[in-house]
């Protein structure tokens, strides 16, 4: 009888219960158009901070450096003006030096087993990101009066013109160069700044390579200086000293990646950098991507003062369309799906209710035939669910095209992480390099400025340190995919049903307040 | 079966109050066939809604079948309603999205009872009014008589200890009236019903044993001068049994009642309130 009475109430009232379901299936498909949308769009902002980030890590942890502490190397002569220690004319100059980045500061070996032993850690590698910086030439005859001025050290471009043409004369006869070095943690497997390449000649590092003077290449630098498989590479350290590496392998980074120049293993680095025992970059695996923002606490209290990133802390720098869409899908998208889905459960409670009234006839007779009151609110209960059902099925059918819409009509999305960084925690990312004391240029710590070489300028010479300005902002493309997941149906079912319910509940109120007297009693 | 003692019922109505019964004290024997006439808006209706459950008295005791349904949990009255009484009403009132059979159906639904069982039970008695061809005609696709029909049907199923029956015939024409009303008897006949018919078709109403007169919330009974509508009498005399009752005075129809016949204080028991059991003769 119940599904009997159900069936022919709702073919009675077909236009209605249409009516409602359509409603009821706009909201649902909102929802979960919206959802998808976001669901893409949170997976875009995965993938292009993934290639930011390398695969597998999910945090990385660093150091910001106190000010001041920065000690570019010195680059083989300590030259001050107004001392007397001044180096001979003719003396060939050729140094090539190892120095550690100007925005991480070191952080204890230690810190990285630290962070290992930690419950929801499931690996952790130490990294160092260093700067090989070359200089070489011969120092010529210098006029005194010229040197220095009395801004201290040689300042690139802008002071020049002060001092005279003897200045010029010294620029011009030195050449440098710099490129990126990475010691890589060949004990962490899948983690670090080599995880996103792809092995293009040669082969990686394996355990055995932990204290050898092997190297790996970036396929774009290898290229450019034409470097091959079995080439020997000249890596300085922290004296000036260059040591001959071999070349073992050539990798391939991805297009949005921000490689290195050259790995080589961590040991070897440190022992160079005259850094033994440290790291400046910790790279973390959570247990699970839920993990994360534990994860991220535990290192926080367990190593006080070092700063963690997340790919999530990352996400708030991203800028571009890309974020735009985020920001547009959480909010906007998200507040509209919820509006139309109230009004279609209210418009679902008024039309129930409205229909309840025109039963009363109907349900007093029932009651004097001696139906419970529960049972006939269970009718007008199940009628409802019934159009609520109808109503999210048609609903996912018209998510599942409106999120087909949004990936059709949506544009490729940009991503732009880093234009506005401090620089604070990516190493390879967004670099920014700025002597601590700003305009006083490479005077800083008392070494030796040295001529520049073109470029001139605010004190950013040409080499390792421009790589980082200019790769400071850097900028993925990406496609909006919007996806449906097996768990936005599941939410679209419990809409459903959870509307037909709330119109079933009003519905079968108002039903069970009537009284079978007032319901049969005659009209005047 | 029935015994009302001081019943009355008051609605409000605005800021007023009306008084639809002003005890009203009743009896009716089992197996009785009680007409209730009276003008409209006396207090037909409501005594009809108190006697079957449908609506609880402001004051009183309604004694039917020995509990006091005014003193019910409205469950429980439910439950005696579902069994133990059967409604006809003067609209039909039948499910109209429902067919024929369904609607017999729907009065064994509380009774749990299902399945082949329920089906079977409720073909029959829809057979028992002359319906076994209709069965699953929707009540839009029967006439007025044949829905009347369908009500009878559903109310006789679960076996009723008591039939009430709100002008069964008021909306019919005067054919399918005595149709119906013939059908009605039959059925109390046969079955050994307590009916109570309330209407205010004089023709109707003599054929009953009793005519109670209700006017103004009070109930009074007219002496039913003409022979008794009894059983016995009838089984004897069978189809003729309306003619074996000479035609009522003509003082008997219930507008024109004149004062006197409307015992105050001084009538038959003194100082009591009449409408208690008064044999006809």
């Amino acid at each position: 009888m119940f599904f009997t009475y159900l069936r022919r109430e709702l073919r009675r009232r077909m236009r209605q219960a249409i009516f409602i379901a359509l409603g009821l299936a706009l909201g649902i498909g909102l929802v979960i158009t919206v959802t998808a949308a976001a669901t893409g769009v949170k997976n875009a902002q995965g993938s292009v901070l993934k290639s930011l980030y390398g695969v597998g890590t999910d945090a990385t942890v660093t150091k910001a450096p106190k000010a001041g502490s920065f000690k570019p190397g010195s680059f083989g002569f300590g030259f001050r003006t107004g001392t007397t220690k001044r180096p001979a004319a003719g003396t060939k100059i050729d140094t090539s030096t190892l120095g550690g980045s100007a925005t991480l500061a070191s952080i204890g070996a230690s810190s990285v087993t630290t962070v290992a032993d930690l419950h929801d850690v499931a690996a952790a590698a130490g990294g160092l990101t260093l700067n090989d910086t070359k200089l070489s030439g011969t120092i010529p005859a210098i006029n005194t009066n010229g040197g220095g001025g009395g801004s201290g050290g040689f300042q690139g471009g802008g002071s020049s013109g002060s001092s005279g043409s003897g200045f010029q004369n010294f620029r011009a006869n030195f050449n440098t160069s710099s490129f990126g070095v990475d010691g890589v943690d060949l004990s962490a497997g899948e983690l670090g700044p080599l995880s996103t390449g792809k092995l293009s000649a040669g082969r990686t590092f394996t355990a055995a390579d932990a204290n050898s003077d092997v190297a790996v290449l970036d396929s774009s630098y290898a290229t450019q200086y034409k470097y091959t498989v079995g080439s020997t590479i000249a890596i300085g350290n922290s004296k000036g000293t260059a040591t001959n590496f071999k070349v073992i392998g050539i990798v391939s980074e991805a297009a949005g990646d921000n490689p290195s120049d050259v790995y080589i293993p961590l040991a070897v680095a440190q022992n160079l950098a005259n850094m033994k025992n440290d790291v400046n970059t910790i790279y973390v695996a959570a247990s699970s991507s839920s993990a994360i923002s534990t994860v991220s606490s535990e290192i926080s209290k367990a190593l006080p003062g070092d700063t963690v990133t997340t790919s999530a802390d990352l996400a708030s720098e991203v800028t571009g369309s890309l974020s735009s869409a985020s920001s547009l899908a959480n909010n906007l998208g998200k507040w509209l799906a919820i509006a139309v889905l109230v009004a279609a459960f209210l418009l679902a409670s008024l039309l129930t209710m409205a229909a309840v009234t025109r039963r009363v006839r109907e349900f007093g007779t029932l009651k004097a035939l001696g139906w419970k009151s529960r049972r006939i609110v269970g009718q007008v209960m199940g009628e409802a669910v019934a159009i609520g059902i109808i109503g999210g099925a048609v609903g996912v059918g018209l998510g599942f095209l409106g999120a087909e819409l949004v990936t059709k009509l949506s544009h490729p999305l940009s991503a732009t992480v880093g234009a506005n960084t401090t620089g604070s925690a990516t190493p390879g990312g967004a670099q920014q390099f700025g002597f601590p004391g700003g305009g006083n240029g490479g005077g800083g710590a008392g070494g030796g400025s040295f001529p520049t070489n073109g470029s001139g300028g605010g004190g950013f010479p040409r080499g390792g340190f421009s790589r980082a300005a200019a790769d400071a902002s850097h900028t993925v493309v990406t496609h909006l995919i919007a996806s449906v997941t097996p768990g936005v149906v599941i939410l679209a079912v419990v809409l459903a049903v959870a509307g037909g319910i709330i119109a079933g509940m009003f519905g079968g109120w108002r039903a069970a307040s009537l009284r079978p007297a007032d319901a049969l009693s005659k009209v005047a | 079966m029935y015994k009302l003692s001081g019943v009355t019922k008051n609605y409000p109505k605005g800021r007023s109050i009306v008084a639809a019964l002003r005890g009203i004290d009743l009896v009716i024997e089992d197996g009785e066939w009680l007409a209730v006439q009276g003008p409209t808006g006396g207090g037909k209706s409501t005594l009809l809604q108190i006697l079957g459950g449908l609506d609880r008295p402001s004051s009183g005791i309604v004694e039917f079948d020995g509990q006091d349904l005014a003193q019910l949990r409205e469950a429980e009255v439910t439950k005696v309603r579902a069994q133990d009484i059967g409604f006809v009403f003067q609209t039909f009132n039948l499910i109209p999205t429902l067919s024929a059979l369904e609607n017999v159906e729907a009065a064994l639904v509380p009774l749990r009872v299902a399945g082949p069982a329920r089906r079977q039970r409720c073909t029959m008695a829809l057979e028992a009014v002359g319906l076994g061809d209709r069965l699953t005609h929707l009540p839009s696709e029967l006439s007025g008589g044949q829905q009347q029909r369908v009500a009878i049907a559903r109310a006789l199923v679960k076996e009723p200890k008591v039939l009430l029956a709100d002008e069964p015939t008021g909306n019919l024409d005067e054919d399918t009236r005595d149709e119906i009303i013939g059908l009605l008897e039959t059925m109390w006949r046969e079955r050994g019903l307590t009916m109570v018919l309330v209407t205010h078709d004089s023709s109707v109403a003599r054929r009953a044993q009793r005519i109670g007169l209700i006017k103004n919330g009070r109930l009074n009974f007219r002496q039913h001068r003409s022979g008794q509508a009894s059983r016995v009498t009838a089984t004897h005399t069978g189809a003729a049994t309306s003619e074996a009752l000479p035609a009522p005075p003509s003082d008997f129809d219930a507008p024109e009642l004149r004062a006197a016949d409307i015992p105050d204080s001084g009538g038959r028991d003194s100082g009591s309130e009449p409408a208690d059991t008064i044999t006809f003769d």
